[in-house]
């Protein structure tokens, strides 16, 4: 478990905005070197690792999760210096006043998100939410100065610690999904002296907050048997519906959903019971808006499992996890990828 | 002004009541520089002998305290309920890191997923009562093995230098002020001059009532972080003060009619030692001096401030020019006043 918190505290501190994860496949793939010399970039940034198997002809496993985190972007800055900017990617816009921001310009640019003070704003202002058009980042420098740092287009991410809270949960921000990619190396980890039946490939994709793009090229490229996607889900806080989350340090969150192939939740649920990993399921009606909706459809069809860990405060500078449930994921994944058999079907 | 005295003041725990770390730091820093006794509430009072004896009894003011919140509930569930202590904008807490208790137990204000939203939620504020704190505890009595209800929480913000000379961090109102009455009352002054270290400003102004009493002065300044609100979109007399303009002296606040006189003597002081200064355009805010001058039979009252954006927020943003001009006005204020009978 140490393993896991060192991990993911070094990959939540680095970043990854979508469409500019550049910042942090170093990081990853220094990660990845213990498992593989065999890791290779596309050409949007996804990073693959092979696990070559002994056997020819072996069956291809992938295991995905997405590496790029939410951001905002920049669209103008102001004669004062102020930078304003748009939301394409589903940030909390209720969660973003008074917190501290990166701009990545020609250089890394500290910022606050600012915002009116109370007394200035009407009762019935105060009662509603900041829309993005109402917001602008402080960067403490005049319009010359910030059109030499900035310019229209970069990229803007949260800047927080990755804290500890109690009992092993871990706080900080695009824990969503660097808790997926730590759950991947912790399988490795727990693979690394098995002789695999299987060709094992990890795929660590980027752009899944703009709309699971890059595992659709990756799949492609990768042309798996079976893919199994590792996400974050929500986990219940006292403000949510009990209906509509899974619970923190309930173990692995098992996906159900039309896209996903049955059978594969059903192998995943079997050997969780088989081998005392506690899980829950996540049953969902709709594509599960994970990288699982575009690598199911990829080549000619890819049968696909999710996996999720359970997350509170989603899309939050201070995305929330608890260690023991990012072990349970990488355990499950293990036992699924030992499962494997030549000539085995699903 | 020394940043790095700055820092250790600002990072000081010293939510209205429980002001104990920055009292024991500023004593601390005052021991053999001048005569410091605290009171019965936790003001620090210091007196520090000049080269003459003073006209009047003149006070620099500046408060200890910040904003914060207190532990109202544990769930059963191991949640923290929470009320404010001081005006703080529901908007600001949300997703932000707290440090609860004397441990200063990490948590965080979380609200539930942008996705999990209705169409009416992604437009509201949610209720200040609907917030929690999340310190990982599993259940109530988890949470009581590290917090108790009635503790305090402090926000936790780190003090960052950015731009072009600014300060993002919590606490600087009114950790400014503390730290430029430090500042003044290490040097060698004209004038025997009483400085204050108030508590409790941010709940009703409560130490300075306490204060003015004790210490019984003719004229009080009071030194403060002020808001300035020059920010993206806002025009004219709406920006109240803005920051790289210099020291600010209000003639008016939600609190106090500042002295005619003081008000003038201090602008044309400023004029004649080319101290950059500003005034507020707007009637807002309010500060100790509200205490002051309506304390004993009537104290004259004046302020000399540091615009500060995000007043009240995790991160309050100031400008070092802007401080140097203020602490300089600051000094030179504190050479003239004792001496000036015509003041």
């Amino acid at each position: 478990m140490e393993l896991l918190k060192d991990i993911l505290l070094q990959l939540s501190m680095a970043y990854a905005p979508s469409g500019r994860e550049h910042t942090a496949t170093e990081i990853i793939e220094k990660f990845l070197l213990k498992y593989t010399k065999d890791i290779k970039k596309d050409a949007l940034g996804n990073i693959i690792a092979v696990i070559p198997s002994k056997k020819t002809n072996a069956k291809k496993i992938m295991l995905d999760a997405h590496y790029d985190e939410i951001s905002l972007m920049v669209t103008n800055i102001d004669d004062d210096g102020f930078v304003k900017f748009t939301s394409p990617f589903g940030v909390d816009i209720r969660s973003l006043l008074a917190k501290e921001v990166i701009i990545h310009g020609v250089q890394e640019v500290f910022g606050i998100v600012s915002s009116k003070p109370p007394h200035l704003l009407s009762d019935e202002e105060m009662q509603k939410a900041y829309k993005v058009e109402d917001l602008a980042i402080d960067i403490g420098f005049n319009n010359e100065k910030a059109n030499k740092l900035i310019n229209i287009g970069d990229s803007i991410t949260f800047k927080a610690r990755t804290t500890n809270l109690k009992n092993d949960i871990i706080c900080g921000k695009s824990v969503d999904n660097r808790a997926g990619v730590t759950a991947i190396i912790g399988c490795l980890e727990l693979l690394k002296n098995i002789n695999l039946e299987v060709e094992l490939i990890v795929l660590f994709s980027v752009q899944e907050e703009a709309g699971t793009k890059g595992a659709k090229v990756g799949a492609y490229t990768v042309n798996p048997d079976t893919a199994i996607v590792v996400d974050v889900s929500h986990a219940f806080t006292p403000d949510a519906s009990k209906d509509e989350t899974g619970e923190m340090g309930k173990g692995v969150m098992i996906g159900i959903s039309p896209i996903l192939k049955r059978e594969i939740s059903a192998e995943l649920t079997q050997l969780a019971k088989e081998n005392e990993i506690p899980f829950q399921t996540e049953v969902m009606s709709d594509n599960t808006g994970t990288n699982a909706a575009s690598i199911q459809i990829a080549r000619s069809g890819i049968p696909t499992g999710l996996i999720s860990i359970p997350l509170k405060y989603m899309h939050s500078p201070c995305e929330t996890v608890m260690l023991s449930d990012i072990e349970c994921v990488s355990r499950l994944l293990a036992e699924f990828v030992k499962g494997i058999r030549e000539g085995e079907t699903i | 002004m020394i940043k790095s005295v700055l820092h250790r003041l600002c990072s000081l725990s010293g939510v209205s009541g429980c002001e104990d770390e920055v009292g024991e730091y500023i004593v601390s820093e005052l021991k053999g520089v001048a005569e410091v006794k605290i009171d019965n509430l936790g003001n620090i009072i210091a007196f520090k002998k000049g080269k003459q004896r003073s006209l009047r009894k003149v006070l620099f003011s500046a408060h200890m305290d910040e904003v914060g919140l207190i532990i109202t509930k544990i769930n059963d569930d191991g949640y923290l309920r929470f009320s404010t202590i001081g005006g703080i904008d529901t908007r600001v807490l949300i997703s932000a890191r707290v440090k609860v208790g004397k441990n200063k137990v990490n948590g965080i204000i979380g609200i539930k997923a942008v996705h999990l939203l209705s169409k009416e939620e992604k437009t509201t504020v949610p209720k200040l009562s609907s917030l929690y704190i999340d310190i990982g505890a599993k259940n109530k009595d988890d949470a009581l093995k590290y917090i108790n209800e009635g503790d305090i929480a402090e926000f936790d913000s780190d003090f960052v230098e950015f731009g072009d000379n600014y300060i993002k961090s919590k606490a600087i109102d009114d950790r400014f002020g503390c730290l430029a009455l430090i500042e003044l009352c290490k040097k060698e002054l004209l004038y025997d001059t009483y400085f204050a270290f108030t508590v409790s400003e941010e709940i009703g102004l409560r130490g300075a009532f306490a204060c003015a009493y004790e210490i019984k002065p003719e004229i009080v300044v009071v030194v403060e972080a002020t808001t300035a609100v020059d920010l993206a979109d806002i025009k004219g007399e709406n920006k109240v003060c803005s920051l790289n303009c210099g020291a600010v002296i209000p003639f008016m606040d939600k609190q106090t009619i500042y002295d005619k006189k003081l008000f003038k003597f201090a602008t044309e002081l400023a004029n004649e030692k080319q101290i950059k200064w500003q005034t507020k355009t707007k009637i807002a805010g309010g500060n100790d001096a509200g205490a002051f001058q309506r304390s004993l039979a009537g104290i004259r009252v004046l302020s000399v401030c540091v615009p500060c954006r995000y007043l009240h927020t995790p991160s309050c943003v100031i400008n070092f020019y802007d401080c140097e001009h203020t602490e300089k006005l600051l000094f030179e204020l504190i050479q003239k006043l004792g001496g000036e009978s015509n003041v």
